[in-house]
């Protein structure tokens, strides 16, 4: 059936099953696919999206339910990609296999949108549902950090075909 | 540095570009000659392109090898543009697809790709850039020794060549035609950069994906499509290997959406394709909402009675049979089997104090976040694959087989891959999706497993069973040493460690630096259970028991552990292996005497219920010794305050911003195996999702501090050694909070859990 979603700003009419996880309307009807697929209960994070502001799991979010509430996702998180969550993500160069990373900078982004200033337990409460395999929890930590402080720079940087552009 | 002599052998391919660019194309048989990683696959070496220089002025350079974490898209890369002398900033990192014969071995595997590529990259890069020089010096008539290169981001090409007497200058862009008509020097021959003038290896370096993983871009395999694809499922038996006895197949062609839905025979072995019913329709969601009315009959199997309460049980019968002989006999042909001195008789003698303790550890998966997955399309006779697999060599020969193709109608494009840790050694998934787009031929599909799939049909780090005897003498030195290890495997035949053929109690610490050694298992038969290779395999097990129990030897000696293992790793008692390749004292000694150093180790009053471990490991040719601090409330509640890490992976650290990246990872990794288990009942997997065999999270995980040792050795990898020796520390850490030894795993068997 139809359901006409407001996707990072843009009303988007889908015609798909009520019960469609919102995750794989995005992704595989919308074709954004910077949204991932972990595990399919919850438990991982990897699917997180905003829903009016807040950090939900797309993966175990109906589509029926979503009515014509604020989506963001990670592509819609930046006009640039220059979220300072962005901007900190690169400049500390948190990812190692970066599956998980979309679903962390959008919980973190939904963390730094009420709470500005957040503490290392501020932090574990917000980012404890986004599991990261490869263990750069280090790193994350510091990068929400690095958000709330503001940007430097100081690595070298080269680029990957497919990925500038 | 000098003009190095000319040959044509060196180079196959030298291609000038229309517009003014160039292809340089390498011999892979010259490249990687007497250093392993040589070619493989059909057709013999034949060229490869590393480096091109774009007419727009841009460097391409291949990255050769799969990426699934551990950083080699961009270090490799970053090895070729030091030597090559172009400004980092100008590189464009290009993936290379499956082709041995072209690159020479591509894999993500046992920390091989830094040693197997060092010097290869490092020639590539210096070769290409002799050859600049080379026609500068030809262009100006100015003897080659009077020319410079100088990085520069503006230049075309990303750098220029000068001479500094006539003030010339040309960018690499500019030489190019010229330099693809030239004689090219000989690989062995070209003179390579003094460590001191690198300017890329050993700085931070950002990955060259991370801009587009941070912005969301459709850049891993399970993002790819193509048109009028179509998305399967495949559903296996819960015992590994059963055959499907009736499915109602003709149901489900009927739900929406759904395409075709059949049996697969499958075989028996179970790396490659097993018995199992596919579904596939125009979405992945519709495919995976039909299996949900599936109904699948299996058929009786041989090992669905198999469980780990089982295993448990039986090896308690062969360990305990075994230590009660004062020495084991090995079975004929055993070969991983050691002996030195006499333990019984060590153990008799009189004021010495003597330790026994069993020891277990788990199957554990590997789970990558990114579920398995595999594109494929069989078209007129050609199967082209799009997998996010680490090993793509033997990717080609499961899906020729499972085509009835031979390799050289087949394209396997490596994609980036969310995590690996091995998992994605075994090319099951391709050997489905190959035999899925059979039937489906020509329409392309893609195969995406669910999570509840991956935890169902892993390749499970192995469980093991260790039955442990040891004795200090008087003066508190270890003096004799005893495991029989009881494992899994064929009842005969070379792999008597299932799944870590590649270590074992003969070569494992305190091998050698005890003088009263022996080293024996048993096998508990034939396993109904796929085994596979796990991030640091054989060590990410045998450090959790090996150190665990040197540590209780300390403690039965009186002597702090951290001394008593600087003790015994001073005393070599035996020589080492002839082959060589083996363990070096003095590198761990130094990154211990580091570690204890950063830990502040003894030095500090630590309060009631904190304490520190320590313990170390060689894995994979790194040496790391790794200190925990550990706090253990009354309630059991465990939480890690930090880990201190001491490393020494060689002369460089390639890309030191990856590299700590990586240990802090491989820490916490390993913490987060500590509780972890896949159980095993009625020949099935047990735990289903994230939910029943939980990860660590943000708030488990400590901070980790890294600091290296540089030793004059070549660089080694770095995806696994520094994982292993952090299930001891924590161990050993929260016995001397507690008093508690924790000798099996999961942690929680023994009551703890995350504070």
């Amino acid at each position: 059936m139809p359901f006409t979603l407001n996707v990072n700003g843009k009303a988007t009419t889908v015609d798909v099953p009520g019960d469609m996880p919102l995750l794989w309307v995005l992704r595989d009807v919308l074709s954004l696919k910077g949204t991932k697929f972990g595990c399919g209960i919850g438990a991982c994070g990897a699917c997180t999206v905003h829903l009016r502001g807040r950090a939900v799991r797309s993966c175990s979010t109906p589509v029926s339910t979503v009515g014509n509430a604020a989506i963001t996702t990670i592509e819609g998180l930046s006009a640039n990609g220059n979220h300072p969550l962005q901007i900190a993500w690169q400049q500390l160069d948190v990812p190692q296999c970066g599956y998980c990373q979309s679903g962390q900078i959008m919980s973190a982004a939904a963390l730094l949108a009420t709470n500005p200033k957040p503490s290392d337990a501020d932090i574990n409460r917000a980012m404890d549902g986004n599991l990261c395999r490869c263990g750069t929890y280090v790193r994350i930590r510091a990068a929400i950090h690095q958000a709330a402080r503001g940007p430097v720079r100081d690595t070298q940087t080269a680029s990957a075909r497919g990925a500038a552009e | 540095m000098t003009k190095a002599p000319v040959t044509r052998r060196s180079f196959i391919k030298i291609t000038a570009l229309a517009g003014g660019g160039m292809v340089v194309a390498f011999n892979v048989d010259d490249l990687f000659a007497q250093r392993g990683g040589g070619p493989g696959g059909p057709g013999g070496p034949q060229a490869m392109a590393f480096v091109k220089f774009t007419p727009e002025g841009k460097v391409i350079i291949v990255g050769k090898n799969p990426e699934v974490g551990q950083g080699v898209k961009t270090e490799l890369p970053m090895i070729i543009a030091d030597e090559l002398d172009v400004d980092w900033r100008s590189v464009v990192v290009e993936q290379a697809d499956a082709d041995q014969a072209k690159y020479g071995q591509q894999l993500a595997a046992g920390s091989f790709t830094t040693p197997q590529n060092w010097t290869p990259m490092r020639q590539v890069g210096a070769a290409v850039r002799q050859m600049f020089i080379a026609a500068a010096a030809a262009r100006w008539n100015v003897p080659a020794t009077e020319l410079t290169t100088t990085p520069d981001v503006t230049a075309q090409g990303g750098a220029r060549v000068q001479h500094a007497a006539s003030k010339r200058t040309a960018s690499y862009l500019e030489l190019a035609g010229e330099a693809a008509k030239l004689p090219v020097p000989a690989l062995a021959t070209v003179p390579l950069k003094d460590p001191k003038d690198y300017k890329i290896i050993g700085k931070p370096t950002a990955g060259v994906d991370t801009p587009a993983v941070v912005t969301g871009k459709p850049i891993f395999s399970i993002d790819f499509t193509l048109p009028g694809m179509l998305y399967a499922v495949y559903q296996k038996a819960p015992v590994f290997g059963a055959k499907v006895a009736t499915a109602n197949v003709d149901e489900i062609k009927k739900l929406p959406g759904v395409k075709d839905a059949f049996v697969l025979e499958g075989g028996t072995d179970l790396t490659t394709l097993l018995p199992g019913v596919a579904i596939v329709a125009d979405s992945w969601y519709q495919a995976n909402q039909a299996r949900k009315q599936l109904k699948v009959t299996w058929a009786d199997h041989p090992t669905k009675a198999q469980s780990s309460a089982g295993f448990q049980a039986k090896a308690d019968e062969l360990g305990k049979a075994a230590l009660a002989q004062p020495q084991g006999q090995a079975p004929q042909g055993a070969t991983g089997w050691r002996k030195d001195g006499d333990v019984a008789a060590a153990l008799a003698q009189p004021g010495v104090k003597t330790v026994e303790a069993n020891y277990m550890y788990p199957f554990i998966p590997h789970a990558p976040l990114e579920p398995e997955n595999c594109a494929a399309q069989l078209k007129d006779g050609k199967l082209e694959l799009w997998a996010p697999t680490q090993m793509p060599g033997p990717a080609l020969g499961v899906a020729a087989n499972a085509s009835g193709l031979p390799q050289t109608a087949i394209t396997l494009h490596i994609m980036k891959t969310g995590g690996g840790f091995g998992r994605r050694l075994t090319n099951d998934f391709v050997a489905e999706a190959t035999a899925i787009a059979k039937q489906m031929s020509p329409t392309p599909i893609k195969l995406l497993w669910t999570r509840e799939d991956d935890m169902a049909h892993e390749f499970y780090r192995p469980a093991g069973y260790h039955y442990m005897k040891g004795g200090v003498d008087a003066n508190g030195k270890l003096i004799a040493w005893r495991d029989h290890h009881v494992t899994f495997g064929p009842p005969s035949g070379p792999q008597r460690y299932a799944g870590f053929a590649n270590i074992n109690g003969a070569q494992e610490f305190p091998a050698r630096f005890v003088q009263n050694y022996e080293f024996g298992d048993s096998i508990i038969g034939a396993l109904g259970v796929p085994v596979g290779a796990l991030r640091a395999p054989g060590s990410n097990a045998f450090s959790f028991v090996f150190q665990s129990f040197l540590d209780e030897l300390a403690h039965a000696a009186g002597k702090d552990p951290m001394q008593f293992k600087l003790d015994v790793l001073a005393n070599e008692a035996y020589p080492p292996p002839q082959q060589g390749g083996g363990f070096n004292a003095q590198r761990m000694i130094g990154v211990m005497k580091l570690v204890a150093e950063k830990s502040e180790w003894g030095k500090k009053k630590l309060p009631k219920g904190t304490a520190m471990g320590v313990a170390f490991q060689f894995s994979h040719q790194g040496y790391f010794a790794e200190v925990a601090q550990v706090t253990v409330d009354a309630q059991k509640r465990i939480k890690v305050d930090k880990v201190w890490v001491a490393g020494d992976i060689g002369s460089q650290v390639i890309n030191p911003l990856h590299a700590e990246n990586l240990v802090q990872g491989g820490v916490v990794d390993g913490i987060s195996h500590m509780f972890q288990e896949i159980t095993i009942v009625d020949g099935a997997a047990v735990q289903t999702n994230f939910n029943n065999n939980p990860l660590i999270r943000m708030s488990q995980a400590p901070p980790v501090e890294a600091h290296w040792v540089k030793s004059n050795n070549n660089p080694t990898g770095l995806g696994e050694p520094s994982l292993p020796p952090v299930l001891p520390a924590v161990a050993n850490a929260i016995f001397a909070a507690t008093g508690t030894r924790v000798r099996s795993m999961p942690l929680s068997k023994h009551g703890f859990r995350w504070a």
